[in-house]
Order: structure tokens, then C-alpha cells, then sequence
């Protein structure tokens, strides 16, 4: 006998053939961006640089219908996030009817603007796990990336109430040229915060990330350093942490399986209730999205629509990566990211060496690192601000 | 901070036979109606427990200690104590790794 555990989704069986149509299972977990609203401006969100306007966010009963009907199809994980979910004056009553439906609810915060009395409504509500993010460890430079003065003390605050409520913990750390020095005080944060786990997310460049990846872009000579003090401090703090490691792949060889493969394995529903397959598919210009506002069904819209449909499998994919042996390993990479550096969603991702424009990508990922002015674009609903000069 | 020492509480459950282990807060066990089989949901996953982890962990109630669960399969499926335990321990020693397994409070 030996009792095992897997990764759920590996073992989901994923059938390809002509009907794309019944062959997808619907996703164990379901990304909710509830409003893009946010009081940090940080200039690597992923969200798009044109954002949902709270006007046009789900109303409470809707998101309440959308939920029922997650459960319902079988969606086990819900993630609350954003922007900043907890700008919704509905949070607490949505983590409760989600957990009242046997869902597994998740807090993705910047926390900056939660109260205790809040978070002891929310986590009594049912809440199962809060991620918050961290934007640097040095104060200063934490609050100077997010845009918002204090902004890291109420984290650290915020971080040490979850605890004493029970709450386990993930630190998000969204790592880049600018704080990829810190990583190890980072980790050493987090297990002073007794958190369970830390994800160390390297900028994935979409939305206003690509906007500011020269403010942003790290050094080859960083992520190698990056990559050894993520080994060295797992096999340190086994048992202690968990280190979730977001590799860059400007850098790579290979691109990422990104989102598991389009259509494959997820999906989340934007502020005003679209549906995507990757929460950076709005930059994709061409494609368009149904919503939950429609008359389709979420699970319809997850199997016929026709955005979730064009980059599924492998039927659509052009050389390299039609004849590739990894075609079926990696999907070919991000579709977004071929899109944002191609101007074709359909080709192979730069991050592939076997795209043609793979070295001219790595050529800029060295030079923006080395070169790039760090002023940020900070994110805001007026298309951005250029930070102020720096001392 | 650099050279960061976690504090000696920090430390992580280590799994023995007088272990009386249950699921930590955030770490559920759920019959996924949907798929027709367990599943253990922990933060940001969801893992697939085989059918024999999912009989272990049933039994991690708060009550049981690992001796007493050990005895328990051991009978049901008439498998070697000894090699009963040594499994048992890895895989709740795994879980109490990431966290998911915790040792019960004391009544």
C-alpha cells in the first residue's frame, strides 16, 4: 500500500478530439477579479490598463447567481480578488453565501484597507485562507512600489490579525529589478509572520506590468541568484514554509504552460461579469468575451464559447509548434504574451527559443535590465501617473 | 533580519505513532459530488487523495492517534502492522509539512 496524494488537475482527465465541446471539465478553482478598484497603484498589475469602472461591476445578486452556479457545475475553490475585493461593501456576505454552498473561499488582498472588526466578520463568515501581498520588505520602498503611504505597516498588521483568527496565511511577493534584492528578507518575513506559504511571483508582463516592464525587468545575473536562494531556503525552512517559486521567462528557453494550457484547467469572471481563460485575456484585442450577463450559462460559455475554443488543444497551433515535441507539454506557452510581442495571438510564445523573435526578446529583456529608468507608471483609472522623480 | 532564525514553535508537527493528528484550519476533506471522488482542499489547490489516503484521513479526527489508525487499516486490509505505519507516517509527515496536518489540541 502506499497512500498517495496528486495534484487534482493532473489527474482530471482531458480528452482532445473533433468535439472540443463536451471534452473540457469544468475548472476545480474559479479566479473572481470582483472589482478592479484598488488603493495601490502598483505598476506590475496584471490588470488591463483600461479598467472596469465600478458602475459596471456585478451587482450583489449577481455575484450571489454566479456563485450558486459555480458550485453547481462543480467548481470546488473560489478565489476573491481583484483589483482590491475588499473595496466591495458585499465581501463578508459573499465569502458567507460561497461557504454556506461548500465552496472553498480564498482572500486575495493588498489589505491596506481591512479593520480587524472586518476581518473577524469575513474569517467568521467562513473564510478558509487569506493571501496577502507584500511589495518589498524595507518599508519605504514596499510603500513607494504600491503607491500608498503606511501601506506596509497595515499589511503587517493585517498579516498578524489573520493569524491570531486562525487564518492560514500566503504571502505574495511579486518580485522584480527593483526589490529582487530583498528576496531573503522577504522569506524571512513571512515565516516571522507565521505564514504557511510564500508564492515569490516574478512580473508575468501584461496590463500595467507591460507598461512598466523597463521599470521592472530583472537582471539575468538576479534571477539566477533568485532562482538559488528559492532552493536553498526550501530545503531551510521544510516543514517550516512553503515557497512557491513564478519563474520569468523572458529569460527561458521554454515557455511556461501557462494557465495550464488555454480553456484547459481555468477560468475567472471579470468586475462586470465576463468570463476569460486567463485573466490577461482582455489584452488580446481580437478575441471577445461572453458574459455572465448573457443568456449562455457559465458551464456553456466554458465549453462553446468561441474565445475559450480558438487556442484549445493543439488543432490550431502553426509551426514550431505544430511539429514541436512539447507541444503537448507546454501548449505553446502564453497566448497573451504572443499577442502583446508578436501582434498575433496564434503564434509561438517569444519566451519559446524556436520563435523566430526569441533572441530580439532576450536582447530587450537584457538591455531594458540594465538600461530601463526605474520611475514607475503607477496604475490608476486615468490611464496612469509617472512617478515623480526620483531623489 | 537576513540570518532569520524561526522560532522552535514554528516548527511543524513531527509525525509519530503517538501523533493524534487532524486537518489543519483551511485544509478540507470534501466528497467532490461532481467527480465521484475525494478531495482534500488546501490553499490555492485541490489535491486528489488515492482511495487509501482518503480512508487515513478520515481518521484523522482529533481523536485517533497514529497507532490507533495504524491498527485500524492494518485489520481492515490484513496488510503488516510495520509496513502499515512506515506509510501512514510518510504521508501524514508530507502533509504536516505543508501544513495541512496539525496535532490536536489536547482535550
Amino acid at each position: 500500500m502506499s497512500p498517495a496524494l496528486s495534484d487534482a488537475n493532473d489527474g482530471l482527465a482531458v480528452l482532445e478530439g473533433q468535439s472540443v465541446a463536451q471534452a473540457y471539465g469544468i475548472p476545480l478553482a474559479v479566479l473572481l477579479e470582483m472589482t478592479h478598484r484598488c488603493p495601490l497603484q502598483c505598476g506590475y498589475c496584471s490588470n488591463p490598463v483600461e479598467m472596469e469602472r465600478a458602475g459596471n461591476e456585478l451587482t450583489t445578486d449577481e455575484w450571489k447567481k454566479v456563485l450558486t452556479e459555480l458550485a453547481e457545475i462543480g467548481v470546488l475553490q473560489v478565489h476573491f480578488s481583484g483589483g482590491e475585493p475588499s473595496v466591495r461593501k458585499d465581501l463578508v456576505e459573499l465569502v458567507r453565501h460561497a461557504n454556506d454552498l461548500g465552496l472553498y473561499t480564498n482572500l486575495i488582498t493588498s489589505a491596506v484597507l481591512i479593520t480587524k472588526e472586518r476581518l473577524t466578520e469575513i474569517a467568521d463568515a467562513g473564510l478558509a485562507h487569506i493571501q496577502i501581498s507584500f511589495q518589498a520588505n524595507d518599508p519605504a520602498l514596499a510603500n513607494r512600489i504600491g503607491g500608498f503611504k503606511n501601506g506596509h505597516a497595515k499589511k503587517l498588521e493585517v498579516a498578524q490579525w489573520s493569524r491570531e483568527l486562525g487564518l492560514p496565511l500566503t504571502v505574495n511577493a511579486v518580485m522584480h529589478r527593483q526589490n529582487l534584492h530583498e528576496l531573503r528578507d522577504m522569506i524571512a518575513l513571512a515565516v516571522q509572520l507565521d505564514a504557511d506559504r510564500i508564492e515569490v511571483a516574478n512580473v508575468q508582463y501584461y496590463g500595467w506590468a507591460l507598461k512598466n516592464r523597463a521599470a521592472l525587468m530583472p537582471t539575468i545575473e538576479q534571477i539566477d541568484e533568485a532562482t538559488a536562494i528559492v532552493e536553498e531556503e526550501r530545503e531551510r525552512l521544510r516543514g517550516i514554509l512553503d515557497i512557491d517559486f513564478v519563474v520569468p521567462d523572458y529569460y527561458a528557453l521554454r515557455p511556461k504552460k501557462c494557465m495550464g494550457g488555454w480553456g484547459r484547467q481555468f477560468f475567472n469572471i471579470t468586475p462586470s461579469g465576463r468570463i476569460l481563460p486567463c485573466h490577461a485575456a482582455e489584452t488580446i484585442t481580437e478575441l471577445n468575451f461572453e458574459s455572465v450577463r448573457s443568456n449562455h450559462s457559465i458551464a456553456w460559455i466554458w465549453q462553446n464559447s468561441d474565445a475559450f475554443n480558438r487556442y484549445r488543444g493543439t488543432g490550431w497551433m502553426p509551426e514550431p509548434c505544430q511539429s514541436c515535441a512539447f507541444k503537448e507539454i507546454d501548449y505553446g506557452g502564453c497566448r497573451c504574451q504572443a499577442f502583446a510581442l508578436t501582434g498575433n495571438a496564434g503564434n509561438a510564445d517569444p519566451a519559446c527559443h524556436l520563435s523566430p523573435l526569441h533572441e530580439s526578446i532576450f536582447k530587450t529583456a537584457e538591455r531594458e535590465s540594465s538600461e530601463g529608468g526605474d520611475r514607475f507608471i503607477y496604475r490608476n483609472f486615468a490611464g496612469g501617473m509617472l512617478e515623480p522623480e526620483l531623489p | 533580519m537576513t540570518e532569520f532564525i524561526a522560532p522552535a514553535t514554528r516548527r511543524r508537527m513531527s509525525v509519530s505513532e503517538a501523533s493524534v493528528p487532524t486537518l489543519a484550519r483551511g485544509t478540507k476533506l470534501r466528497l467532490d459530488e461532481t467527480r465521484q471522488r475525494w478531495v482534500l482542499l488546501v490553499p490555492e489547490r485541490v489535491m486528489a487523495p488515492d482511495e487509501i489516503a482518503v480512508e487515513v484521513l478520515k481518521l484523522c479526527d482529533g481523536r485517533r492517534s497514529v497507532a490507533d489508525i495504524t491498527d485500524h487499516l492494518a485489520a481492515i486490509y490484513n496488510a503488516p502492522r510495520e509496513e502499515i505505519a512506515r506509510d501512514i507516517i510518510a504521508m501524514l509527515q508530507d502533509l504536516a509539512d505543508s501544513g495541512f496536518l496539525v496535532e490536536a489540541a489536547k482535550p
